[in-house]
Parts: C-alpha cells; structure tokens; sequence
C-alpha cells in the first residue's frame, strides 16, 4: 500500500502547480503534505487520487503503476475540505454508497456501515441528511465514507480547514486513533504546521510547485533543510544570515560577556507561554519565548532592560 | 437557423424596404419603445408591492405574475379583446388601434420586468438604506442613490427582455390588431402576410432585422450581466 | 427604507390596479362569458370533432417534445457547465435564441428549410418525406420554440452545487453513468422539474411558427391554439372563448405546478426572464 510520485509535473494554464515532484510514502504511514497556499500540496494529492491527470511523471499505488487509471479505478479513498456530502442522501445511504454500487449483499451492507457509524461515533444519524449535521459530524461521516469500500489508500485534502478550532482539536486526536486502528497509508493535506507536527509520522514540505523537505516531524523542527522550512514549520528570529527559534532566546537580568542589551517592548501572555517582543541595543528585533514562571522569576515588565543572547542558531547556505 | 436572402445584397434592400415594410417596423419599434417605458415603471412597482408591501392575497398575486409566461399568446389577445373591444361592455373599443396592440404586448411582457427587479430587491440589504438614513439622507435620495443603482442591470435586463419580446410578438397581436398595412400591422405580422402570399424574399428580408434585432438584444444582456457582476470579481 | 404610508398604498393601488386591467380582468371575462349560461354551451363547444381533434394533436406534440427537450436540455447543460468544449459560448447563444428571437422568424426558417423550392425541402420531398404541412414540422417548430428552458434551469443549478460530490462518487468507484444516474440527476431534480413544466407551457400555447409551417387544417393539422383564431375568424365567439378556456385552465394547471416547484429548484433565484 505504498504511495509513489515520481517526477510529476501539473501546469493549468502558465501556473506550474507541482514542478518535477517525487516522493516515496510508506505503506501504512502517516504522511503529511504541508505547505502555503499555491504550494501545489491540494494539486499533487489530486493527481495522486486520479482527480487531475498530471502534465508529466508517473503515480504508484502498492507497486503498481496507476497514471492511466481513472480514480474508480484506483482504491483511494477521498475526504474533501468541504465534504463533498451528497446531499440528497441520508448519511446511511451516503456511507453506503461505495458498497452498494459494488453490488454487495444488503446484509454485507448494513453491518459494515453500522459498523463504521459506530467507529465515527454517529450511530443513530445515520435517518438524518447531512444538512442536519455540524460540520465536525458531516467530516466524519465523509470520513466513514471513505473507508467503506476498503480502499488501500486515504487521502485528505485539508480535511479540518473548515471547522472551528475546538472541533479541529478533536478530529485531529480521533484521525490519529483511527490511523492506529486501522493502519490504511495516508496521505492529508494541511496548511497548519502544528497539525502536520502533531499527526504525522513523515511530512513532505512543499513550496511553489516544490519539495522543500521530507522529515519526521522532530528532524523537521530540529534541521530544517533551508530557511523556508524552517521559518514555516515553527516561529522563528532572523538575524541577519542566523535564524534563532523564540525558545532559544535567553533572556538574563545581568550582562555575561556574550550577552547584547535589549529592552522589553512587549509582553504577551499566551496561557502556559509567554512571549516577550524585544529590541536589541543594534536595533534588531526578536522574539523570545518563556514559560510563565520563569517571567514571574524575572519579573519583567515593559521597558524594562534585559541581557539576551541566543543558542542553537542556524545559517544556510 | 440560416436564412436566405434571394438574389444578393441590392434586391435584398429593395424589398426589404418598401413603404409597408418600413412603416410595419416603425410601428413595431416604436410600440417596443413604449412598452419599456411602461414596463420599467409598472414592473418596478409591482416588484416593489411584492418585496415590500403586505397584504391579504400577496401570494395569490404573486403566482399571478406568472400567468403570461403560461398562458398561450393568442388566447391573451382574444381575453383583451373580449374586454376591451366591441363587445366588450366597458364602454372603450380598442380593437383595430394601435392601443389595443399595445395593450396586448402589455399583456405579454407583464412579468418580465417584475422577475428580475424581484430578487434583487429582496437580496438588498437594508442596512445600506438604514446607514444611509444615518448620515442624514431624505428617503428620496435613499432611493436615487443606494436602492437604484442596484436596481438598475436588473431593470435594463428587464426591459431588454420585454422589448425583445415586443417586437416579436404575434400571437396576442394578430386578433386585436386588424393588421391594417401602415396603421396597425407589425413587423412579425407583415412577415406573416408575405409568406401567405408566396413573397418568401420579401418575408425573409425583415425576419433577417427582426434576427438582427433579437441577437442585438442577446448580446447587450449578457454584457449587461457582465457589468452588473463587476463589483462581485 | 420605510416609505410612508401614503406612498405605499399608492405604489400598491398602481400596481395592482395595473395587474386587475391588463391581466385580470380579460382573463376573467372569457371565462364568464364560457360559463354564464351554465356549462352545456362550454361542453357543446368543446366537444365538437374540429375542437377534439385540435385538443389531440397539441396534447400529442407536447407529448413527444417535451421529453426530447429535456433529454437534451439535461445533456446540453451538462456540457456547458462540465466540460470545456471549444465553442460552447456559441452553444450557450443558440441555447437562448428562442427566447429572443420572434416565432414567426422561427417559422419562416423552417419554411425556407422545409418548402418544396428549400434547402432540404427539395430532397426529402423527393424521397416522399413530408415535413412541412404536417406533424413534422409542428413538432420541429414547437420543439425549437421550447428549448431554452430546460438547459437555463439546469446549468445555475449545476454551477452551484460544483463537481465535488461528482468527483466523490469517482473516488468511491462509482462509473459516470452511475454518478449522473445517482448524484447528478437528484441534485438538479427540482430544476429539471421546473424546466419541464416551462416547456410543457410553451409547447402548448405555441402560435406563431406553428401558424406558418402547419396548414392548420382543421380536424388534421390544427393545433389548439390555431382553433381559436380560426373559430373567431370564423365569427365562431363560442368556440373561440371553450378552446380559450381549455388552454386557460391548462396554463393555470402548470402555473399551479410551478408555483409549487419554485422554492425548491435549487440554485440561485437568478434571471426569471422568460
């Protein structure tokens, strides 16, 4: 149930969406495709799906070439940003729907759908239209969906985009538990660096078209491969040709030979983690990142004057 | 739909515009003109009592609208002649004048107006007229420059409409008109007669304006459209 | 913005008063006039074999264009909305012409096309086809006439509700037959409804091409609607006002049906020109 890219290249019009991309996923994995906007991530997920026909490349699917299949053909399963719910049915019959247009005998049909009622947690909706169900029940019922016809593959695209923030928190945990439950590949897109860090075993760092990285998440934070990644998977300080992450800025209350002088602009409290806006006697700006007892040991205020100096800095090439 | 013009550009215009012919077309064009005078005004202010207004029966008469979109045109015309002409009994006897023709493009153009100035004043949002009301505007001027400007593609892709279909119409003209050469025949009506009598060159050359016209009008309601969207791009 | 009281009540006199004389009133008055003598005259009238026979044949034609409209306004709406065929704005123009355009100038076309000295008209009288002064050509000219309607109810509909659920199925391993047969065409039931309902009004009460390429021969080509100009010309009043009331109650019939179907067409309520 392995996943490979290789060399896919997608144009609409002038606009290169994804640029001579390769990637290799691991059957049973959890991958991310993260990236800005345009990065083309949402684009080489559709091409992997069958949905877009790509300009160049070709696409694996458990070894077997699948570029000329037409998604039917494919065993992905697909969870849309929005849905894509059909409306005029009832979520039994929604969920359903891969299972019946396989013509599978109508008991086969109804365990396994309430089967996957229960384990998307909507048992007793399955009357009701979609229409009638918060976003975060419509999600999950694409969710049951999807896996109802027992694809080899799962594929999100920005799949909690459009929820609130609560209702993301929760699908993210549940999405996790799922994926150990049932250990299908998958593959989901997302623009949020803290859901890639969260979820993913692997993530796949995509920017105009291009790779940027592909990294577990701690190697991602830890190494960035280049200053784009780095600045997009975490907050980060430049300093001329030195990117410091907020957290590796150290702040004391006496100067210690390595230490610049800089003065307390701003303090803001973000529950458990504080972050204090500094500026530099050279006029560099940073961002520095304490937890809240060690501001209250220190006890800063605004104007105040500190002592900074940085660890773990990081310049690229 | 092709149309053939016999025997080239010049014997095309000869025929095409003989005395009767030409009179038929001013006829049809000035009517045409009327008509979108009257329908800009009535059909707004039907759109409006719907939209705004209440009363007992809102809906019935709502539904009502509808009725010249479902009803056959030459059954139309025979209603208003029914009413309206000798037999009529209201003591007016429109039959054989150009009243009683445009009494019935009234009749056939009633909603085109009231739909498309409908949905708009129901999408609008009041709160532009409530601020406008704040900072001081008389009801009037609430209306000129907050309510019409809106207005204003719907009530052209309206009247383009109604005009397009004034002059084509033929069936609710045809009983009620008479279809006097130079006093009452219109141009669909004229092509009408030239066919019966075998002059198909002659029939052909208006048919070939009165296409001209309706594709004019097609082409100046979608870029209407267009226009009205350009805030939305 | 609240307008006063006064202007209100004027605005609604003008507007109703407008509505009572030009629509109303006529309409009521030939079904007074079929009625006050009871319902004998009416059903004398109507029952005659001239009246019958016209009463068949609209019915008839209506019959057959209607579900050949929608057919294709349901597969013209697909291509235009679904795919980007080079050409398809020339499509969409076709499409609306029969709005705009005058039925005699529809009727005249089919004469040209048709006649025995016309571009096709030549041909297929010589292999003994007859279109013109027969069935064919009212069907041809009323199922020019009644195109549009389907494929513009259709295509905002389709717009809206986007090619994601379409794409959904794809990925389930739903076939495209399969889709349009169980995504696609339950979505824009409601619209296809009220498209077949339009155009079962407009094959009805078509006139004017039908007036041309018909003949209108009572009791064999006559249409319905060519019966009530012919009982008037024929100083027939009575038969004239039943065959108006028939189609009268007719349209009332489908303005009921689309009154029903209007909430529920889906889409945006967008352009109810024509």
């Amino acid at each position: 149930m392995a996943i490979e890219a290789r060399n896919v290249t997608k144009r609409f019009g002038e606009f290169v969406a994804v640029d001579d991309v390769s990637i290799f996923v691991e059957s049973g994995s959890l991958t991310a495709l993260l990236g800005p906007s345009g990065s083309g991530k949402s684009t080489l997920l559709r091409v992997i799906a069958g949905l877009e026909v790509a300009d160049a490349g070709d696409v694996f699917i458990s070894g077997k070439e699948a570029t000329a299949l037409a998604p039917q053909k494919r065993g992905v399963g697909f969870v849309f940003q929005h849905y894509a719910p059909f409306t005029h049915m009832t979520v039994w019959d929604n969920v359903a729907f891969g299972l019946s247009i396989r013509r599978r005998p109508k008991n086969e049909i109804r365990a396994r759908v309430a089967e996957l009622l229960e384990l998307v947690q909507l048992t007793g909706l399955g009357g009701r239209y979609p229409a009638q169900l918060s976003g975060g029940q419509r999600q999950r019922m694409a969710l049951a969906r999807a896996l109802a016809p027992e694809p080899e593959v799962l594929l999100l695209d920005e799949p909690f985009g459009a929820l609130d923030a609560r209702v993301r928190k929760e699908l993210r945990e549940w999405l996790l538990r799922l994926h150990d439950e049932m250990h299908v590949t998958t593959i989901f897109v997302t623009h949020d660096q803290e859901e890639a860090l969260e979820l993913a075993d692997s993530i796949v760092v995509m920017n105009e078209g291009r790779v940027e990285q592909v990294a577990p998440p701690r190697q991602l934070y830890d190494e960035p491969a280049n200053a784009f990644v780095m600045s997009f998977v975490g907050p980060v300080n430049r300093i001329g040709n030195t990117w410091v992450r907020p957290h590796d800025v150290e702040l004391r209350l006496e100067p210690n030979g390595s230490t610049h002088e800089a003065q307390v602009e701003r303090i803001v409290r973000l529950g458990f983690e504080t972050r204090v806006d500094l500026v530099r006697d050279d006029g560099q700006q940073l961002h520095a990142q304490l937890t809240r007892d060690e501001v209250e040991v220190l006890e800063l205020a605004r104007g105040d004057i500190v002592y900074v100096r940085t660890k773990r800095a990081k310049s690229f090439a | 739909m092709v149309k053939g013009a016999h025997g080239g550009w010049q014997h095309f215009w000869q025929v095409a515009w003989n005395p009767e012919s030409r009179a038929a077309l001013e006829l049809t064009l000035g009517l045409a003109g009327a008509i979108v005078a009257i329908n800009a005004v009535s059909g707004t202010a039907l759109a409006w009592t719907l939209v705004r207004d209440d009363f007992p029966g809102k809906r019935f008469v709502n539904t009502l609208i509808d009725l010249p979109f479902a009803l056959p045109t030459i059954v139309a015309g025979l209603t208003l002649l029914a009413l309206y002409g000798p037999t009529g009994g209201v003591g007016v006897d429109v039959a054989y004048t150009r009243w009683g023709v445009l009494m019935a493009l009234m009749f056939v153009t009633l909603p085109f107006v009231v739909r498309t100035v409908q949905p708009v004043l129901i999408e609008l949002d009041r709160e532009m007229e409530e601020a406008a009301a704040s900072l001081g505007a008389e009801r009037l001027t609430i209306f000129r420059r907050v309510v019409f400007p809106h207005l204003l593609p719907a009530l052209l892709s309206g009247v383009a409409l109604a005009f397009a279909r004034a002059v084509g119409e033929f069936g609710a003209v045809i009983l009620i008109s008479g279809n006097l050469p130079f006093k009452t025949e219109v141009a669909s009506v004229y092509v009408f007669q030239r066919i019966n009598s075998g002059d198909t060159s002659g029939a052909a050359a208006l048919a070939v304006l009165l296409l001209a016209i309706s594709l004019g009008v097609l082409l100046a309601i979608g870029a209407l459209r267009r226009w009205a969207t350009r805030h939305d791009r | 913005m609240t307008v006063s009281r006064r202007t209100r009540y004027g605005i609604r006199v003008f507007s109703l008063g407008y509505l009572a004389l030009i629509l109303v009133a006529p309409v009521g008055l030939i079904f007074w006039r079929s009625f006050d003598h009871g319902w004998h005259p009416f059903w004398a009238a109507v029952s005659n074999h001239d009246a019958v026979h016209a009463l068949k044949l609209t019915v008839e034609v209506t019959a057959i264009v209607v579900p050949l409209n929608t057919a294709f306004g349901i597969l013209c709406a697909l291509a235009i909305v679904r795919h980007r065929i080079p050409g398809m704005g020339l499509v969409n123009a076709i499409v609306d012409l029969p709005m705009a355009l005058s039925p005699v100038v529809v009727g005249l076309s089919l004469y040209l096309l048709y006649a025995r000295d016309g571009w096709f008209g030549s041909w297929l009288l010589g292999h003994g086809v007859r279109i013109l002064f027969a069935l064919p050509a009212i069907l041809l000219a009323t199922a020019f006439v009644s195109l549009p309607f389907v494929v513009r109810e259709v295509v905002p509909v389709l717009r809206e509700i986007g090619i994601e659920q379409e794409e959904a199925a794809a990925t389930l391993g739903s076939s495209a037959f399969t889709t349009f047969r169980r995504v696609t065409l339950p979505a824009i039931r409601w619209a296809v409804a009220y498209g077949v309902v339009l155009t079962t009004a407009r094959s009805l009460g078509e006139f004017g091409a039908v007036s041309i390429v018909s003949g209108g021969i009572a009791g064999r080509t006559q249409t319905l609607t060519q019966y009530v100009q012919a009982s008037y010309e024929n100083f027939s009043l009575t038969g004239a006002y039943a065959a108006s009331v028939e189609l009268a109650m007719l349209a009332i019939a489908t303005l009921l049906v689309m009154t029903m179907l209007k909430p529920r067409r889906g889409g945006h309520i967008g352009n109810r020109g024509a």
